[in-house]
């Protein structure tokens, strides 16, 4: 583990106990997050990188959830701490945001209120002190006239600002580590560019690591250093972004890759159809025998079929899994 | 003759408010919308939210009524037309809809979900439905099999599927797009994009493609319309409006498409603040509040929607 | 077959088509309460069913000598004032009770639903009228209704079952019109609309369909309610006219002996707190079961 290693995931396993039987939403999964970095987790719906999100900060009920395995914080591994240790850290240490700003944000308070709320817990200050740093912190998202803002309900803020408010909330303790989960995927374009645009500038001011989880690629383009692929709650491919996009190794990103069309793109190449990966994500009830992904895989072969695939690493800093590299 | 041509499309919404219903005024949704789609081809239409884009959609198959304006459908208004006309060309004048989930009727087997077309405008036995449902399925990438099962037996990649095979049950002309991909994952948009492309060379539609997110637009589209608060502000060819675009809304929203390529530095144009409401919309052009290049006679009059030539069309003083 | 073929999804989300049965049916399973409940429904419809095998004879025939008699082995439950078997009184009694439950549930149905599928659909002028008519009838309370439409009507089996019925028609139409406005909302009844389908079709393929849950639901509990005010006009003497054996009018009779004969009174009214019971836990146990959000 690097000194500069911020948080340590190491053979994570959460499953869930159904009345069809157990789902492993996360199977066995390891990633470092560095100080100052932003990490990309990268995947389609049913990957596991919220449940991997959710793990981390101990938000799933467990029942039915059983999460095995080790996340390292610092040294410390937060799955050992007790419910108290853990709100500590909650909000304080590790934030969060959610995608859906409206139903993230409590309908009954206003922002000022549940900004303050995390404040006071957190810090011990008294309310006049933790009311005034929420202001501080509206004005830090740019939401103009922070004053008046901090005294309205959510419904009435429009979607931008709502997700501005998350943020605020979520930076109001000055976390190490924030995990955004799908932070632009419900705003508009336009609106989506100045959230990234404020979550890069404070991140910088605050030294703080992101861990930034969506299937957006372009987003992760612009601001992640390293990224990780999941599929069917394994990480299939770690690499920076650079390699990752010019060089995809594993089949999968390769086909994610070819399947967005981005601005241009049919002039450039001068075809009108996307490059397809067949079928659909299998069932976690389901799962095909060997690598998970061999049914929908064009260079499959015959071993893909009978054995999981190991993890290899072909260079530094990159990892696949994937029997093509073995 | 163009195949649809929509001149001066108007749907404005009463605001009401007290015990009373006093009448607070009228949001204008859809103000003033003209476009032409010819025969083969794919218009886009995109935009932010609340711009008017959905609303033109139910307004062109009368799903709303609109307040006034002509939609010319092979020569024919389709606003003036009574109910038993209207019907008849609904045939030939389809939709898809967004949502997977909630546009197939949960009770319907998928094979009664796609005769409902059939059964409405032919009458055809019951023996010939049960052949051109399955015709339809395979055409779509399903397998006619699985017409018995239900829909919420399907992944909603394959439900999309199935309300394209709805879609198309009666051979239509033209075929609305209401953001078709926006709530599928990424590989499976892909398949659905390909889909639409490959029917559409093989049974000669043309479709109204909506959505919101510009590249999907702008990869699947002839010519692109950009909305903005119920007006369209800029329309153009794919290529030229990628290239050449013209309005200041238009090249912010391009600038802040993010591309994934991380090796390209995006010059982001960040436009100030959120969009107005359409309660009370900005005088003159309706986006001179958070136009970089705004001058005096932007707040005052509305700009006309003029042709810069090859069909390039802008709605700016400043061009 | 074009190219569009290989694209063809490799794997249905598939799980059998009656899987959604063999969930809801799971849930009930576990639910202790729907079970009794369902187990009670079960023992009154096999004793309407097969009354005149359990009981055969005369249920009504009197036989004076036997007046009043404890229970005994000859009359498990005791005789009542006439010397009559209470036992088979209250066996031939369940078919008049379930007769009348499916009538009036019947008249509810078939007046309620189609007024409520069409003053949700259409709203506007037909909805005010039909709305107001109902608030003017679930105004008063569901009993006095019934009662005050036998004043008009007469007493009697049938008149029984129309005044009951018809004070379960406004519940049954307030049901229907609410979820009614809410499947109309839905995406599917607009691409209904937009592939030309008449309104009737509308609502006879896309919305009925999607409202029968809770139809079925309040349609379990009401043969519940219509038994037990089938009994309240019996009791008071205005609905089941003797000697036809109604539970509600052997109840009635039975009072003048609440003290030296309690059985006459006792055992025709556990048998209404029973068949009520159990439609109530079985509805309500229905309701859960057919919750899709309802988790296991």
């Amino acid at each position: 583990m690097r000194q500069d290693s911020l948080l340590s995931i190491r053979d994570l396993r959460t499953q869930f106990h159904t009345y069809e039987g157990i789902v492993t939403a996360v199977d066995r999964v390891s990633l470092d997050v560095y100080r100052g970095e932003t990490l990309g987790v990268v995947g389609e719906s049913g990957c596991g990188k919220t449940v991997t999100a959710l793990s981390i900060l101990r938000l799933l009920p467990s029942p039915p959830a059983e999460i095995q395995g080790e996340i390292l914080f610092e040294g410390t591994n937060i799955l050992d701490l007790d419910p108290d240790e853990m709100r500590r850290i909650r909000g304080n240490a590790i934030s969060m945001i959610f995608q859906e700003p409206m139903t993230s944000l409590n309908p009954v308070l206003t922002i000022g209120e549940q900004i303050s709320e995390a404040i006071r817990i957190h810090q011990g200050v008294t309310r006049q002190e933790a009311w005034r740093r929420a202001v501080e912190m509206l004005q830090m998202v740019q939401i103009p006239s922070p004053n008046a803002r901090a005294h309205e309900y959510p419904h009435q803020l429009s979607g931008g600002m709502r997700q501005r408010a998350m943020i605020a909330m979520a930076l109001s303790c000055h976390p190490q580590l924030l995990l955004a989960d799908e932070p632009t995927t419900a705003l508009d374009v336009t609106i989506q560019a100045q959230i990234v645009d404020l979550m890069q500038r404070l991140k910088d001011e605050f030294e703080a690591s992101i861990v930034l989880i969506t299937h957006n690629l372009g987003v992760i383009a612009g601001m992640a250093k390293r990224v990780v692929v999941m599929y069917t709650g394994k990480v299939v491919e770690q690499a920076q972004v650079k390699d990752l996009f010019r060089e995809p190794l594993h089949p999968y990103t390769q086909g994610l890759l070819g399947s967005i069309p981005w601005m241009g793109r049919k002039l450039a190449t001068g075809r009108r159809l996307l490059q397809e990966i067949p079928g659909i994500v299998p069932s976690p009830l389901e799962m095909p025998d060997g690598c998970r992904f061999h049914p929908r895989c064009s260079r499959a072969m015959e071993i893909c079929g009978k054995e999981e695939p190991p993890l290899v690493q072909p260079d530094d800093g990159r990892k696949v899994l994937c029997w093509l590299w073995a | 003759m163009a195949l649809l041509d929509v001149r001066n499309l108007r749907k404005q919404f009463p605001v009401r408010k007290g015990i009373l219903s006093r009448n607070l005024g009228f949001v204008r949704a859809v103000d003033g919308v003209g476009f032409t789609l010819n025969e083969g081809e794919t218009l886009g239409l995109v935009g932010e939210s609340g711009c008017g884009k959905t609303t033109v959609a139910r307004c062109l198959l009368r799903l709303i009524e609109p307040t006034g304006g002509e939609v010319l459908f092979e020569g024919e208004d389709l606003l003036k037309m009574d109910r038993e006309a209207l019907r008849k060309v609904r045939a030939q004048f389809q939709i898809i809809f967004q949502d997977p989930y909630s546009s197939l009727n949960p009770r319907m087997t998928v094979a009664e979900i796609i005769a409902e077309p059939l059964r409405n405008h032919t009458r055809t036995s019951r023996g010939e439905i049960r052949d051109r449902v399955s015709l339809l399925m395979e055409k779509v990438g399903l397998h006619p099999e699985q017409a018995r099962r239900y829909p919420h037996e399907f992944s909603g990649g394959q439900r999309q599927r199935i309300g394209i095979a709805r879609a198309l049950a009666l051979n239509p002309r033209v075929i609305i797009c209401d953001e078709p991909v926006s709530a599928l994952d990424v590989s499976i948009q892909a398949q659905v994009i390909n889909l639409l492309v490959q029917l559409q060379e093989e049974m000669g539609l043309s479709y109204l493609f909506i959505a919101h997110d510009l590249s999907v637009v702008e990869h699947i589209s002839n010519r692109v319309a950009v909305m903005y608060l119920g007006r369209i502000v800029e329309l153009a060819t794919d290529q030229e409006l990628y290239q050449n675009p013209q309005h200041p809304y238009t090249q912010a929203l391009l600038s802040a498409v993010p591309v994934p390529d991380p090796g390209v530095c995006q010059r982001r144009i960040l436009l100030q603040g959120d969009v107005p409401s359409p309660l009370n919309p900005p005088s003159g052009c309706a986006f001179h509040t958070r136009c970089p290049e705004c001058e005096r006679a932007c707040a005052n009059e509305e700009p006309i929607f003029r042709d810069l030539g090859n069909g390039h069309r802008v709605a700016c003083h400043l061009r | 077959m074009t190219e569009i073929n290989k694209n063809v999804a490799l794997r249905t989300q598939g799980r059998p088509a009656n899987h959604q049965l063999w969930r809801s049916w799971a849930k009930v399973r576990r639910n202790k309460a729907a079970l009794i409940g369902s187990i009670l429904i079960l023992i009154y419809f096999i004793t309407a069913l097969l009354a005149p095998v359990l009981f055969p004879g005369k249920p009504s025939a009197p036989n004076l000598i036997r007046s009043l008699e404890r229970p005994s082995l000859e009359h498990p439950l005791g005789t009542d004032e006439l010397g009559r078997s209470i036992l088979g009184r209250i066996i031939h009694g369940s078919r008049i009770s379930l007769l009348i439950a499916i009538g009036v549930v019947s008249v509810g149905l078939l007046v309620g639903v189609p007024l409520g599928l069409v003053s949700g659909y259409y709203g506007g002028k037909i909805d005010f009228g039909i709305q107001r008519v109902t608030d003017t009838m679930l105004a008063f309370p569901g009993f006095l209704l019934a009662l005050a439409l036998v004043a008009v009507l007469g007493v009697g089996l049938k008149n029984t079952v129309i005044s009951v019925g018809i004070s379960m028609v406004p519940i049954y139409i307030r049901l229907v019109r609410g979820c009614t406005l809410s499947v109309r909302e839905q995406v599917y009844v607009e691409a209904a609309r937009a592939l030309g389908t008449r309104d009737v079709m509308i609502l006879m393929r896309h919305i009925l369909p999607n409202v029968m849950v809770p139809i079925t639901v309040q349609t379990s509990l009401g043969m519940g309610t219509a038994i037990l005010f089938a009994a309240g006009l019996g009791f008071l003497g205005v609905g089941v006219q003797p000697p036809t054996p109604e539970w509600g009018a052997m109840l009635g009779s039975g009072r003048a002996y609440l003290f030296h004969a309690p059985h006459v009174a006792t055992f025709p009214g556990i048998a209404i707190f029973l068949a009520v019971l159990g439609f109530n836990l079985s509805g309500d146990g229905l309701r859960d079961a057919l919750d899709p959000r309802f988790k296991l």
